[in-house]
C-alpha cells in the first residue's frame, strides 16, 4: 500500500548563505494493507521528515514514494488532493482549522468533502467524540480553545472518521490518559484489522509494542556527515 | 481517482503565457496554469507583486499583452481574450463572479440588500418579482444576514456585512468560478474567521473553483488547495499549498514564509 524506494530529501536555505542540509539518502520501506510499522530514532532523525514527505507537504529530491498507485514525488497537486480525500489520513500533533467552526463540524468535514449527506456526516462525527469522550457541552463549540488532549482527540477523530486505506499517525496517544490512551489504540486496532497499511511515530513504547509489527529505523537513511 | 475528476477531466481554466506591461515597467509575465473544477487557487506576494494585475487580466477588467485565458464554457472550450465584448460580458454575468477587497466597488451602495442580490437575477433574465425576492432572501440566510435587514442598504451595514453581501450578489447566480481580491482584507480576524467558514461552505456545497489573490498567508492555509507564488510579477513558485508553506524552495518564498509573526 505504502512503498518507498530510494528516497533522499535535502534543504536549501536560500537566505542563510545558501546552506544544503541533507536530511535523508537512500530511504527504501514498504508497508502493506493491515500492517502497522513505526518509524523510529533519535530526535532529528527524520522521523517527521518522512512522514511529512508521505504526506506530501515536504518534497524530495529523488527516489519515489507510491501510496495506493499514486507516487507523490511527481504527482501533480491535484492528484495529491484527490489522495487525501479517499485514500491517505494523517493525524498529526497539530489541530490546524478554521476557527469559529463548531468540533462537530470539524471532525466531519471528510465526510462532507467526499459528498456525504451532512446529517450522516455529522452522524458518524458525533458517535466518535462520544468514544473519544469528548463532553457533548463542547461539540457546538471551536476546538480552538479546548485543551491539549481535547485537540488531540478531535485530530483523531478527523482521521478516523473516513476508512483510510493508509494513515498516518504523528504521536496519537502523546497527551492522553490512559483511559483515552486506551479508545486511541482499539481505534488504530480495528483500522488495521480492515486492512489499512498503517506507519506511526509513536514514542509511547507499550503502545508500539502493542500496535506494531514493525520498527523502522530512521538512522539507517540518515547521509552520513561529510568528516 | 476522484469523484470530481471522473465526471470532469478537463480544467475550467487554462492560462498560458499571460503578460501585462504598463509601458517599460512588468505588470505579471509568462503565467501559466490550469484550475480544474472545484479547485481553490491561491496566489501570494507582496503588494506590487503583480497579483492584482494578473487577477485583473484573468477576469477580463484589464487587457492583457498576450496569452490566452481559456474557459471551459458550455459551449466548450474558448479563448475569453478573444471572445466578442457582448459575450465577455455575459460570462461575467453568469459562470463568473468577481468579489472586489473593497464591498463598496461591487455593491450598488444607493439599492437595498435584496435590490443588489436580486439585480445579478435580472441581469440573467429572471422576471418574477416574488422569485427574486425569495433567492434573495434564501442568499441573505446563507450569509447569516437577517432577513429583516432586506430592505436596509448596505451603507447602513458594517464592513463584515458588506463584504457578506457581496458575496451573496455575486453567487446568486451559481457562478463555476470566482475571482477573490483580498476577500478577507481590512475585515477585523473575528470576521474573517466567519467570511472563510462561509467561504469554504460555500466551494464545497457548490462546487465553486476559486483564484483568491492575499497576501495573507493563514487564509490561504485554510482556504486554497494551491498556491501561487508571484514576485516582481514572475510566478516564482507554485504547488499544493502546504507544500509551498512548509517547504518553499525558492529563495523570495522561504523569505516570505519565514518573515510571519507568529501567534
Amino acid at each position: 500500500m505504502i512503498e518507498i524506494e530510494n528516497l533522499s530529501k535535502s534543504f536549501t536555505l536560500h537566505n542563510q548563505g545558501g546552506a544544503v542540509i541533507p536530511v535523508m539518502q537512500g530511504a527504501n520501506l514498504r508497508v502493506d494493507a493491515g500492517e502497522c510499522a513505526a518509524l523510529v530514532g533519535a530526535s532529528g532523525a527524520g522521523k517527521s521528515t518522512l512522514m511529512r514527505m508521505i504526506w506530501g507537504n515536504y518534497l524530495a529530491q529523488t527516489g519515489s514514494i507510491r501510496v495506493g498507485g499514486v507516487d507523490l514525488v511527481t504527482a501533480a497537486p491535484r492528484d495529491i488532493l484527490a489522495l487525501r480525500r479517499e485514500t491517505l489520513g494523517y493525524v498529526s500533533q497539530f489541530l490546524r482549522v478554521v476557527p469559529r467552526v463548531s468540533t462537530v463540524d470539524v471532525v466531519a468535514e471528510p465526510l462532507l468533502t467526499l459528498g456525504t449527506p451532512r446529517p450522516d456526516a455529522r452522524a458518524r462525527a458525533e458517535a466518535l467524540l462520544a468514544r473519544l469522550n469528548i463532553p457533548k457541552r463542547l461539540w457546538s463549540l471551536s476546538p480552538t480553545t479546548f485543551s491539549g488532549g481535547e485537540q488531540q482527540r478531535v485530530n483523531i477523530a478527523r482521521g478516523f472518521i473516513h476508512p483510510y486505506p493508509a494513515l498516518l499517525l504523528d504521536e496519537p496517544t502523546a497527551s492522553l490518559d490512559a483511559a483515552n490512551r486506551e479508545v486511541v489504540l482499539s481505534l488504530i486496532e480495528e483500522a488495521k484489522a480492515r486492512g489499512a497499511a498503517i506507519i506511526g511515530i509513536f514514542h509511547d513504547e507499550a503502545a508500539r509494542a502493542r500496535l506494531c509489527d514493525r520498527l523502522i529505523d530512521v538512522t539507517g537513511f540518515t547521509p552520513k556527515a561529510a568528516a | 481517482m476522484s469523484r470530481i475528476e471522473k465526471i470532469t477531466p478537463a480544467p475550467l481554466l487554462s492560462v498560458r503565457n499571460l503578460s501585462k506591461r504598463y509601458g517599460s515597467r512588468i505588470g505579471c509575465t509568462d503565467v501559466s496554469f490550469d484550475l480544474w473544477p472545484g479547485e481553490v487557487l491561491g496566489i501570494v506576494g507582496e503588494s506590487g507583486s503583480g497579483k492584482s494585475t494578473l487577477l485583473s487580466c484573468l477576469a477580463g477588467h484589464l487587457a492583457p499583452d498576450g496569452g490566452e485565458v481559456v474557459f471551459a464554457t458550455v459551449n466548450g472550450p474558448q479563448d475569453t481574450l478573444r471572445m466578442s465584448e457582448p459575450d465577455r460580458r455575459r460570462l461575467a454575468r453568469t459562470d463568473w463572479a468577481f468579489v472586489h477587497q473593497n464591498p463598496r466597488d461591487g455593491l450598488r451602495m444607493g439599492v437595498t440588500a435584496g435590490g443588489n442580490v436580486g439585480e445579478r437575477l435580472m441581469a440573467v433574465g429572471t422576471r418574477n418579482y416574488g422569485s427574486i425576492r425569495d433567492a434573495a432572501t434564501d442568499w441573505l440566510g446563507r450569509v447569516e444576514i437577517d432577513a429583516n435587514r432586506i430592505d436596509d442598504r448596505p451603507s447602513a451595514f458594517s464592513g463584515g456585512m458588506q463584504q457578506r453581501l457581496q458575496i451573496a450578489r455575486n453567487l446568486v447566480t451559481g457562478p463555476r468560478l470566482v475571482f477573490m481580491d483580498e476577500p478577507t482584507g481590512g475585515l477585523d480576524v473575528s470576521v474573517q474567521a466567519r467570511l472563510l467558514d462561509l467561504l469554504r461552505g460555500l466551494v464545497r456545497e457548490m462546487g465553486l473553483s476559486a483564484i483568491i489573490v492575499t497576501h495573507d498567508l493563514a487564509v490561504v492555509r485554510l482556504l486554497a488547495d494551491r498556491l501561487m507564488v508571484m514576485k516582481s510579477g514572475h510566478v516564482v513558485e507554485q504547488g499544493l499549498t502546504d507544500q509551498v508553506l512548509d517547504d518553499p524552495q525558492h529563495p523570495y518564498t522561504q523569505l516570505l514564509v519565514s518573515s510571519v509573526l507568529q501567534v
